[in-house]
C-alpha cells in the first residue's frame, strides 16, 4: 500500500524522445515531464568556446548585484546610526552639480551606445570621450565637495553620520573610477586598427559598460537623496 | 611570469610547464584540488586547535611543555591562560567556517565537477577562478600571520612598523573575539585588551581578502551555470549537486558583499579613527573614551550594527557550508540506491526556499542583543519556517532509500551520515530558533553542539562523502575502502560522543566561550562529562590520519579505477579517468536524460547515462516503481 503511493510519487521516467534536439529548452524535461525553462539559451551548441554577449551581460548583472548589495549594506548602516542620533550635516552645495554632471554622463553614453548602433564610428568615439570627461568632473566636484564639508567642521573621523558623508562619495568615486577605466577601455577598442572587425564583441562591450556606467548613475542618485532625506 | 599568464585565455591549450600546470593553473580541476588542498591544511589547524581547547577544559591547569616551548607568553610555565584559550576559539571558528568549510564543498569540488557534469569544457573565466583560488589563500597566510604576530613578541613589536594598531605579541594565538568579532571590543584597538591590537587588524583584513576570493568564486560560477551548459542540458536535468553549488554562489553573491562593507567599517574603526560600532561614552579597561591618548574620543557609533551587518552575512554563510553537502548527499545516495533521487523537483525548490528564507532569519543570533521582542517572533516564525523545506529534503532523502538495495560503499556510509547528522543537528534548531528558549540557552553549550552538528560536521561529512565517491574520477584511482569504513564508523560514533553530551551540558547552563569551570559548584558534576567528550575528540582526530593517510596513500597506490566505477549516469562518469585538460576530449557531450534514471523498467540495464542516445525505453505505467 504505501509502496504504490511511493511508487506514483517517485519521478517517473516517461518516453524520452529524441526529437528537437536543437536547444536544451526543446529537451521534455527530466523523468518525462514539460520541458525545463531554460531561461538563459543556455546549453551551448557544442561548439568551442563560442563568444557570448550574454555571458557578459549577465556576468555584469552579477557584478552589479553583488556592488548594490554592499552599498545596500552601507545605507542600512546610514540609517540606524542616524537613528540613535540626528546631527544635521550640511549637504555641500557641491553634490548638486554632481548629480547633474553624472546624469548628463548617463544620457551622452547613450548617445555613444545609439551611434554606434548606427554604425557612425565617428560619434561613438567622441560621445565616449565626452562621457569620460564628464566622468572626471564629476569625481573633482565630488573632492570640491569634501572640502565644503571639512570647511563646514564636518569631519571623517568624527560621528558617524559625518564619516558616511566622506565614506559613501570615496566608495562610489572608487566604484565610478572602475568605470571610468572602462569606458577608457572603450575608448582604446576603438582606437584599434582592427575595431570594425569585431562589430558583436564592440557592441558587447559597450552594452555592459554602459550598464555599470547607468548603475553608477543609480547608485549615486540612491546615495545622494539618502544623505538629503536623512540630513 | 605574467606575459604567460595572459597567453591563452580565451583558449587554453593544455599547458606544458611545471608551474602553469600545477601551481598558476586556470585548469578548473586543478584549481578545485588547490582549494581541497587548501582545505585539508587549513583544518589540520583548526583541529590542532580544538584539540588545545578541549585538553584545557578537561585538565585545567597541567603543565604541558609544549606549548611552555612554542608560546612562551600566552602559556606561561606551559599552562594555558584564558585570553589564550579564548584567542583559540577564535581562530578555531574563524579557520573552520572561512577556510574549509566554504573552500572545500564550493570552491573545491564545484570548481572541480560543476563544469564536467554541466558538459562545459572550463569555468566561464579561467583565469578569474585561478585568481580566486589565490587571493583566497593571500587570506589564508594573512589569517596564519595572526598567530604568530600576537603569539610572537619580536614579531609583534616588528609590526608595530605599519601603525600602532598593528602592535601584537600579547602572547595569544590571534584576536579574541570569536569568528564574529562582535564590537565594541573589536573595534577599540590596544585598549580593549590582550590580541585587539595586530591580531585583529590581520584578521579583519583576511576576511575581507577572503570576501573578495569568494566573490571572484561565486560570479564564475552563476555565469558558468547559466551560459555553458552543453547541447541538451536544460536547467531541470542538472544534477542536484550542480542546483545546490548554483544556490550558493547565489548566496555568496549577495552575502560576501555585506560583510565586506562591514569589515571596512570595522577597520575604519580601528586604524581611521571613525566610530561606526563604538557608541558615545564607553569605559573599556578602566579608561572612559576620549580622557586618555590611548583611547581618543568615539560618540555615536552602534555595536549591534555590527551585529547586524556580520549576520547578515553569517547566515546565509551557514547555508554556503552546508548547502554543497545536501546536493552531494542527494546525488551520492541516488547512485548507490540505485533510484532517482525522489521528487527532484521538490529537492531543487528545497534548495532555493533555504537559500531564500536565510536572508531572512539573521536576527535569530542576536535574540539576546535586547532586540524588540516584536522583531524577535518575526524572526522566529521566519526561522522555524526553515524547517519545511529541511523537512522536505530529509523526507526526500528517506524516500530515495525506501525500499532500495543500498550498495554500502564508504561514499555512502558518509552521505547517510550526513542525514543522520543533519537531522540530530537540525532538531535542536527548532529549539533555539524561538526567541523565548534562546534567551535561556544562546550563551551555553547546546547551541555550540547544535551548529557543530548541522553545519560543521555534517558539511564535513558531505565533504567525505564528496571525496570518497569522487576521488577515482579525481585521480584515477579508488581509495581504500576498508580503511574508509574505519573510518567512516570511528568519525561517525566519535562526533556523536563528542556532541551529544554538549546539549546535555547546555541544558544545565554551562557557558560556552569559558577556558574553565572551576568556580561554579553547579557545574563540578558534569566533569566526568567533559572528559568524555575530550576522550572522544582524541580518538576522533585521531581516525583523521587513517584518512589522511588513505588520500595521499591511494592517489599513488589506489586500486585503478575505471572511467564509471559507481556505475552512475552523470556527465563527469562519462568522460575519461581523470579527465583530460579540457574534460571531453574536444567534443562537448549532448545529454538525453535525466541526472538519476536508475531502475528504469525495460531499460537494459540498471541505470541510463546522461549521455545514452539507444537507452530509450517505453515506459508502460509512466513511474519507476519497485517491484519485488
Amino acid at each position: 500500500m504505501c509502496q504504490a503511493v511511493m511508487a506514483t510519487m517517485v519521478t517517473s521516467t516517461k518516453k524520452v524522445t529524441g526529437k528537437g534536439l536543437g536547444s536544451g529548452g526543446r529537451f521534455p524535461g527530466p523523468n518525462g515531464k514539460k520541458p525545463g525553462g531554460n531561461g538563459f539559451h543556455g546549453g551551448g551548441d557544442g561548439s568551442k568556446r563560442k563568444f557570448s554577449p550574454t555571458g557578459y551581460r549577465l556576468t555584469m548583472w552579477m557584478v552589479l548585484a553583488a556592488i548594490v548589495m554592499m552599498f545596500g549594506a552601507l545605507s542600512a548602516a546610514y540609517v540606524m546610526v542616524s537613528e540613535e542620533q540626528r546631527r544635521p550635516v550640511p549637504m555641500p552645495r557641491m553634490f548638486f552639480v554632481s548629480t547633474g554632471l553624472i546624469l548628463v554622463s548617463s544620457a551622452t553614453f547613450q548617445r555613444a551606445k545609439r551611434s554606434l548602433q548606427q554604425g557612425r564610428a565617428g560619434a561613438y568615439l567622441k560621445w565616449l570621450l565626452v562621457t569620460l570627461v564628464l566622468g572626471v568632473a564629476f569625481l573633482g566636484s565630488q573632492l570640491v565637495g569634501w572640502r565644503e564639508l571639512s570647511r563646514a567642521g564636518v569631519y571623517f573621523s568624527g560621528h558617524p553620520r559625518s564619516t558616511f558623508f566622506y565614506l559613501a562619495t570615496a566608495m562610489h568615486g572608487g566604484h565610478l573610477l572602475g568605470g571610468i577605466g572602462l569606458v577608457l577601455y572603450l575608448v582604446i577598442r576603438r582606437l584599434r586598427p582592427l575595431w570594425p572587425l569585431h562589430a558583436e564583441k564592440n557592441t558587447a562591450w559597450t552594452r555592459v559598460v554602459g550598464l555599470y556606467w547607468h548603475a553608477m548613475d543609480g547608485i549615486w542618485i540612491w546615495l545622494f537623496g539618502l544623505l538629503l532625506i536623512f540630513k | 611570469m605574467s606575459a604567460e599568464t595572459h597567453e591563452g585565455v580565451h583558449r587554453h591549450p593544455a599547458p606544458t610547464s611545471f608551474i602553469r600546470k600545477y601551481i598558476f593553473s586556470v585548469d578548473h580541476k586543478v584549481i578545485g584540488i588547490q582549494y581541497i588542498m587548501l582545505a585539508l591544511a587549513a583544518v589540520l589547524v583548526g583541529m590542532a586547535m580544538s584539540l588545545l581547547m578541549r585538553l584545557n577544559l578537561s585538565w585545567p591547569g597541567t603543565h604541558w611543555p609544549i606549548l611552555e616551548t612554542l608560546f612562551p607568553t600566552g602559556a606561561p610555565g606551559g599552562v594555558m591562560t584564558p585570553e589564550f584559550y579564548l584567542s583559540l576559539v577564535t581562530m578555531h571558528g574563524t579557520i573552520m567556517v572561512f577556510f574549509v568549510l566554504t573552500t572545500a564543498p564550493q570552491g573545491g569540488f564545484g570548481n572541480y565537477f560543476l563544469p564536467i557534469q554541466i558538459g562545459a569544457e572550463d569555468m566561464a573565466f579561467p583565469v578569474l577562478n585561478m585568481l580566486s583560488f589565490w587571493v583566497t589563500l593571500v587570506g589564508f597566510i594573512v589569517i596564519l600571520l595572526a598567530i604568530f604576530v600576537e603569539g610572537n613578541q619580536s614579531l609583534g613589536q616588528a609590526f608595530s612598523a605599519l601603525g600602532p594598531s598593528f602592535t601584537g605579541g600579547s602572547g595569544t594565538v590571534g584576536p579574541i573575539g570569536g569568528w564574529t568579532g562582535y564590537a565594541p571590543l573589536s573595534a577599540l584597538g590596544k585598549v580593549a585588551g590582550p590580541g585587539q591590537g595586530a591580531g585583529m587588524n590581520l584578521w579583519v583584513i583576511s576576511i575581507a581578502i577572503f570576501c573578495v576570493g569568494s566573490l571572484l568564486g561565486a560570479l564564475n560560477f552563476i555565469t558558468t551555470l547559466l551560459n555553458m551548459r552543453t547541447k541538451g542540458m536544460s536547467l531541470m536535468r542538472m544534477p542536484l549537486t550542480c542546483w545546490a553549488w548554483f544556490t550558493t554562489a547565489v548566496l555568496a553573491l549577495l552575502s560576501f558583499p555585506v560583510l565586506l562593507g562591514g569589515g571596512i567599517l570595522l577597520l575604519l574603526d580601528r586604524i581611521a579613527g571613525t566610530s561606526f560600532f563604538i557608541p558615545s561614552g564607553l569605559y573599556v579597561s578602566g579608561l572612559l573614551s576620549g580622557t586618555n591618548p590611548n583611547f581618543p574620543l568615539h560618540t555615536g557609533g552602534s555595536p549591534i550594527l555590527w551585529q547586524h551587518l556580520f549576520w547578515f552575512f553569517g547566515h546565509p554563510e551557514v547555508y554556503i557550508a552546508i548547502l554543497p553537502g545536501m546536493g552531494a548527499t542527494s546525488h551520492i545516495l541516488a547512485t548507490f540506491a540505485r533510484k532517482p533521487v525522489f521528487g527532484y523537483r521538490a529537492m531543487v525548490f528545497a534548495i532555493f526556499a533555504i537559500g531564500l528564507l536565510g536572508f531572512f532569519v539573521w536576527g535569530h543570533h542576536m535574540f539576546i542583543s535586547g532586540m524588540s521582542p516584536y522583531s524577535a517572533i518575526a524572526f522566529s516564525v521566519l526561522t522555524l519556517s526553515i524547517g519545511v523545506p529541511s523537512a522536505v529534503k530529509t523526507f526526500n532523502w528517506l524516500g530515495t532509500l525506501w525500499g532500495s538495495r543500498i550498495r554500502f560503499t564508504t561514499a555512502m556510509l558518509f552521505a547517510l551520515g550526513f542525514v543522520s547528522l543533519f537531522v540530530a543537528g537540525g532538531i535542536t534548531g527548532l529549539i533555539l530558533g524561538q526567541s523565548s528558549l534562546d534567551l535561556a540557552m544562546h550563551d551555553t553549550y547546546i547551541v555550540t553542539a547544535h551548529f557543530h552538528l548541522v553545519m560543521g560536521v555534517a558539511s564535513i561529512f558531505g565533504m567525505f562523502a564528496a571525496l570518497y565517491f569522487w576521488f577515482p574520477k579525481m585521480f584515477g584511482r579508488l581509495m581504500n575502502e576498508g580503511l574508509g569504513r574505519i573510518h567512516f564508523w570511528l568519525t561517525f560514533i566519535g562526533v556523536y560522543t563528542i556532541f551529544v553530551p554538549m546539549h546535555i551540558m547546555g541544558i544545565v547552563g554551562m557557558p560556552r566561550r569559558y577556558s574553565s569551570f572551576g568556580e561554579y559548584e553547579f557545574l563540578k558534576t558534569l566533569h566526568p562529562l567533559v572528559l568524555l567528550v575530550s576522550v572522544a575528540a582524541v580518538i576522533t582526530i585521531l581516525a583523521q590520519v587513517l584518512f589522511y593517510f588513505n588520500v595521499f596513500w591511494s592517489i599513488f597506490k589506489g586500486k585503478k579505477a575505471g572511467d564509471n566505477p559507481w556505475e552512475a549516469t552523470t556527465l563527469e562518469w562519462t568522460t575519461a579517468t581523470p579527465p583530460p585538460h579540457d574534460n571531453f576530449a574536444g567534443v562537448l557531450p549532448t545529454v538525453y536524460h535525466g541526472p538519476y534514471e536508475f531502475a528504469v523498467p525495460g531499460a537494459p540495464n540498471d541505470f541510463i547515462m546522461q549521455t545514452d542516445v539507444g537507452a530509450d525505453v517505453p515506459s508502460g505505467n509512466g513511474h519507476n516503481g519497485h517491484k519485488h
